[in-house]
């Protein structure tokens, strides 16, 4: 086991790299060996999250666990310093679940041009990208990794993508880039304004207070954060190169960046942006929150509007990542540990929901709805599935989907001490509403698409099959999970709760996710300046007294 | 009668040589005047030879480099004249290295290419040998010695093809424009020596920190910068080379590109942190403009280019825009200085690496396409994977993508340009911030045309890569890996300072 602490996450950070080594040294024709390959080093990496989950002292999620810190660059302070706790683990163990599951629905369904040993060997950097980005501890170490994740998307889609590849991997890729250019400005800025000692987001924390940064510099820094992470997310008005590059994505790219890469800016913005900057992080929250409510309406009725399933996925993702940015905009306990579950289960679902539009798009080579119909008649079992994960993703309680949008919902009632109150329970009505429009564009799409008859050109095509054996394994502990995290959320709430206390709520002290009441708690904006508020009421006190 | 005059000459006496400093300049020296004698004796029997003895030359040049180094000491000679510090020693370095890839770069297309050979590489070698005395001038006069030493080679160079009317296009233009730049850079020098009545860098900035006649100082500092500035191609001095690079041969652009520039760039920082070192008043408004012009406007020409040489020529423009970024607030502090200088430097050798790797993948692609057309690129990845992979990891590189090595670089330009904390820097940070993502709309359209269109004509037969491309290829690509993946590697070299005699 303490082989383990050690080196766990480094292994499981750079084994996919080696299984890209090893591939590069078997020729392109031997395509069975590279499935072995790839599917080898996934499983490893999956069998060292399994391991971790084993090892994770659950009583202490509030701490960094298997830290690894080593120096790195030290011109700049910087260190290769790995670690996770309760709050980074479910999203590091849905990618580690995510990524195997996505091979093995490759194995026979590679996206033109075939190439399946380009095509995993960018899975591969991909993983390393994302478990990276989850296990980083330092910000100059999460940036690199954030960026690894581009390219190789950016290849996937502009080989193995549809019609508009060119443009719309082009989009995401610029877009991206855009952010994460101010973002680092926004890191170094960081750095130097705290007195440029680390960059280790804990140390960068304790620097913003002890070198007593200027409100307007955290103002901007927070600033540049927004924007990187906002348009990872996608957060309105920033969302408009995620129906293009899902849309265009091979049916795995689209799995892949549903599931994990949105998550790399929620996750940034509650492991990054709020716990270094807090009061920043209270003063944009209305915006952040108008934003997360504006995407949620807007996405929906993005969906209303669509004529093509995944686009219409790809907008239901606007909405529920609509739904996570309120949680996190309201900067309690309880909305950002919605905003954590919020994202596994958006990853389950939507990961869900793009295998079967690729799978729809496999058989019928069309994703136009009114194209589609009856699906359940030509291939029962996969009309089911998507039945299923509509309700999921809907939000019905008992699956995983409602526990992250009912609980930021309910958390926009009562935001953190300085957020505006009346504003969120605005805010609250506005994605309630939100949650009917997700319904009715779900069970529109479900309805169109699974109900009735096949249309006349479908009607006898002999291509259209039911459920295969590949996607059946791939599709099985997604549609398990969907199901035991919607029956016991706790699994996760447990997990995330202390660590979300011990990042967020130490300086943002609100009501704890167990008291069903919160505001009495409320101590002050921070702790820390709850604290200096005290003596200085004490102070008066005691010269009132001696007065 | 003469008698007489000559007992009035003092006898003349030799000022002391350290003959372990001046030991590159002498061993590539020797190996210029060798290429040329085998040239003279043998005539065309030494055509065999004449690439591996060049490359041998800058890798011998490089070993009394490595023991100066491991020495450490810092020497001075000539009245200051001619200083062997680090950075004299990591510039020296580098020039022999890119030297010796453009060499490998050369080998087969020269030989093929029917021209003459013998004079190329000695043309190449008194060119670096310009360049790494370049490295080492700390005085006025040498500067400008080195600064001819280093160009007439290569306005001949970017002629090689003389049948060609593009390529003498190129020269030409190169020439003129050099000359005049010449011109101009001479009068702003004759004014400095007016001004302090000096010809050391080391010794010109008391004087100029004086205060007296401003006018004469601004415009002598304006003229001397804006001569360099068009060495490196910083707007509006860039109009030379889009052209001058798309007609020359393609391995001496490389060179044109990469040492050269940075001999500018050397050229320009000796004066900025030695000679003008206090007057940030002058010169950092200049360089701010320069810097922000360069990237910009070198960004958005380059995203209408359908040539990947001419492109690479706007991209180097907007690369010199982010090298001066940091010599626009070099001033604010001693501290703020070494920070930019360090800046200058990592982005120098990385720029190095990172770019003469685009050129070898232009020359192996071209030696099956014959073309450096964009559109000829298209379906690479079918019939190359390996240069798609190559390319893909020089141009993200040079797009500042982690963990590329030019990521680093860019680093360190922001950093630098935080650490000075102003406003101008702040802006400037901003504005390279944005400017790197217009480049990587460039740099992307390319390696989607490499990896997502298919090959024109369905033409898919593999191509034949010579030896000497696949050592530059390999050389260059584990230096951009290297550094990228770990940045410590250039910190080590790239700690410098300079500010000799002024205390900072």
């Amino acid at each position: 086991m303490e082989f383990l602490e050690e080196w766990g996450l480094t292994l499981a950070i750079f084994l996919p790299l080696v299984g890209v080594a090893v591939m590069m040294a078997f020729p392109k024709s031997d395509e069975a060996t590279h499935k072995v390959i790839a599917l080898g080093t996934s499983l490893l990496v999956a069998a060292i999250g399994v391991a971790l989950l084993f090892d994770f002292d659950f009583d202490r999620a509030d701490e960094m666990q298997w830290a690894v810190s080593h120096d790195w660059i030290d011109i700049i302070k910087t260190q290769y310093s790995i670690g996770i706790d309760g709050m980074s683990l479910p999203l590091l163990l849905l990618t580690m679940l995510i990524t195997p599951l996505v091979i093995i629905y490759s194995w026979n369904h590679f996206p033109e041009p075939h190439n399946p040993k380009a095509f995993l060997m960018l899975i591969l950097v991909l993983h390393t990208g994302m478990i990276g980005t989850f296990v980083a501890r330092d910000l100059v170490l999460f940036f690199v990794f954030f960026e690894v994740v581009l390219l190789p998307m950016f290849f996937m889609i502009a080989v193995w993508g549809g019609e508009d590849r060119r443009y719309a991997s082009l989009k995401f890729f610029l877009y991206t880039l855009f952010g994460s250019a101010l973002m680092l400005v926004s890191f170094l800025a960081l750095f130097f304004l705290t007195g440029g000692d680390t960059f280790s987001i804990t140390g960068l924390a304790e620097g913003v207070v002890s070198e007593g940064m200027s409100r307007n510099a955290q103002l901007w820094v927070f600033g540049g954060m927004l924007l990187g992470f906002g348009i990872k997310v996608p957060m309105f008005p920033f969302h408009t190169w995620l129906p293009d590059a899902h849309t265009q994505a091979p049916t795995q790219g689209s799995v892949i960046l549903a599931a994990v890469l949105l998550k790399l800016g929620t996750y940034g913005f509650v492991r990054i942006a709020i716990p270094i900057l807090p009061e920043a992080a209270v003063a944009w929250s209305p915006w952040i929150g108008l934003l997360a409510v504006i995407g949620i309406i807007y996405g929906a009725l993005g969906c209303l509007a669509q004529t093509d399933m995944k686009r219409l996925i790809a907008f239901s993702s606007v909405a529920h990542m609509g739904y996570v940015m309120l949680g996190i905009a309201t900067l309690t306990d309880w909305g950002i540990n919605a905003a954590v579950f919020g994202m596994v289960a958006h990853g389950l679902i939507t990961g869900m929901l793009f295998f079967v539009a690729g799978s729809v798009k496999e058989r019928y080579h069309t994703l136009e709805i009114k194209r589609l119909g009856g699906l359940l008649l030509q291939a029962p079992r996969m009309g089911w599935i998507l039945g299923f994960i509509s309700m999921a993703s809907l939000g019905l309680p008992g699956l995983a989907g409602f526990w992250g949008e009912f609980p930021a919902i309910l958390a926009a009632y009562n935001p953190a001490n300085g957020v505006p109150v009346g504003l969120f329970r605005v805010y609250m009505v506005i994605a309630a509403l939100g949650t009917v429009l997700a319904a009715g564009y779900l069970l529109w799409l479900l309805q169109r698409t699974a109900f009735g008859e096949p249309s006349e050109e479908f009607a006898n095509d002999p291509h259209i099959t039911d459920t295969n054996r590949e996607e059946w394994i791939a599709w099985s502990p997604l549609l398990v999970l969907i199901l035991v995290f919607g029956l016991a959320p706790g699994l996760i709430f447990n997990v995330t709760d202390d660590a979300v206390d011990a990042n967020i709520s130490d300086c943002l002290s609100a009501g704890d996710l167990d008291s069903s009441v919160k505001g009495s708690f409320d101590v002050g904006l921070c702790e820390r300046e709850g604290i200096d508020e005290a003596l200085a009421a004490l102070n008066v006190a005691i010269a009132e007294g001696e007065g | 009668m003469t008698a007489a005059v000559l007992a009035q000459v003092v006898p003349f006496e030799r000022p002391p040589i350290d003959w372990h400093a001046v030991a590159p300049e002498l061993v590539l020296l020797g190996f210029g005047a060798l290429l040329t004698l085998l040239d003279a004796i043998y005539l065309e029997r030494g055509r065999k030879f004449t690439s591996a003895l060049a490359g041998i030359g800058f890798l011998a040049a490089l070993v009394p480099v490595v023991t100066l180094a491991i020495d450490g000491a810092d020497r001075s000679m000539f009245g200051g004249a001619y200083v062997v510090d680090n950075f004299a020693l990591i510039m020296k370095a580098l020039f022999l290295l890119s030297g010796y890839v453009v060499v490998l770069l050369s080998t087969n297309y020269v030989a093929e290419g029917d021209y003459w050979e013998n004079e190329y590489y000695g043309m190449l070698v008194s060119s670096v040998l310009g360049m790494i005395l370049m490295a080492s001038a700390r005085d006025l006069i040498t500067i400008f010695v080195a600064l001819e030493l280093l160009s007439i080679p290569a306005y001949l160079m970017a002629t090689w093809r003389k049948r060609d009317l593009r390529s003498n296009e190129a020269g030409l233009k190169y020439y003129l424009m050099g000359v005049f730049a010449s011109a101009v850079m001479l009068y702003g020098m004759s004014l400095l020596y007016g001004v302090t009545g000096t010809t050391i860098l080391a010794d010109m900035a008391p004087t100029l920190n004086a205060g007296d006649s401003t006018a004469a100082v601004s415009l002598a500092i304006v003229f001397v910068i804006a001569g360099f500035a068009f060495k490196v191609s910083a707007v509006p001095f860039h109009t030379w080379a889009p052209d001058t690079y798309e007609g020359a041969p393609t391995p001496v652009t490389a060179f044109l590109a990469v040492a050269s520039k940075a001999a500018g760039f050397v050229a320009l920082v000796q004066l900025i942190f030695v000679g003008f070192w206090g007057r940030g008043d002058v010169y950092e408004p200049l360089m701010w403009g320069l810097a922000a012009a360069s990237m910009t406007i070198g960004n958005l020409i380059a995203l209408r280019q359908t040539n990947m040489v001419r492109m690479m020529a706007y991209s180097g423009i907007a690369s010199a825009g982010y090298i001066m970024a940091p010599l626009a607030i070099a001033g604010v502090s001693g501290e703020v200085a070494d920070e930019a200088l360090r800046a200058v430097v990592t982005y120098l050798v990385i720029y190095a690496a990172m770019n003469l790797g685009v050129f070898a993948v232009i020359l192996a692609i071209a030696r099956k396409t014959q073309s450096a057309e964009i559109s000829s690129y298209a379906g690479l990845f079918q019939y190359a994977p390996g240069l798609t992979v190559a390319m893909t990891v020089f141009l993200m590189a040079l797009s500042g993508i982690p963990p590329f090595g030019g990521w680093w670089a860019k680093f360190a330009v922001f950093k630098a340009l935080a650490a000075a904390d102003t406003t101008a820097g702040w802006v400037l940070a901003v504005v390279a911030a944005v400017n790197s993502v217009v480049a990587l709309y460039y740099y992307l359209s390319v390696l989607r045309t490499m990896w997502a269109d298919d090959a024109p004509d369905g033409d898919v037969t593999p191509i034949r890569i010579p030896a000497s491309l696949i050592a530059a290829l390999g050389l260059t690509a584990v230096a951009t890996m290297a550094f990228g993946v770990y940045p410590p590697l250039i910190n080590n070299v790239a700690d410098v300072t300079l500010l000799v005699g002024v205390g900072g």
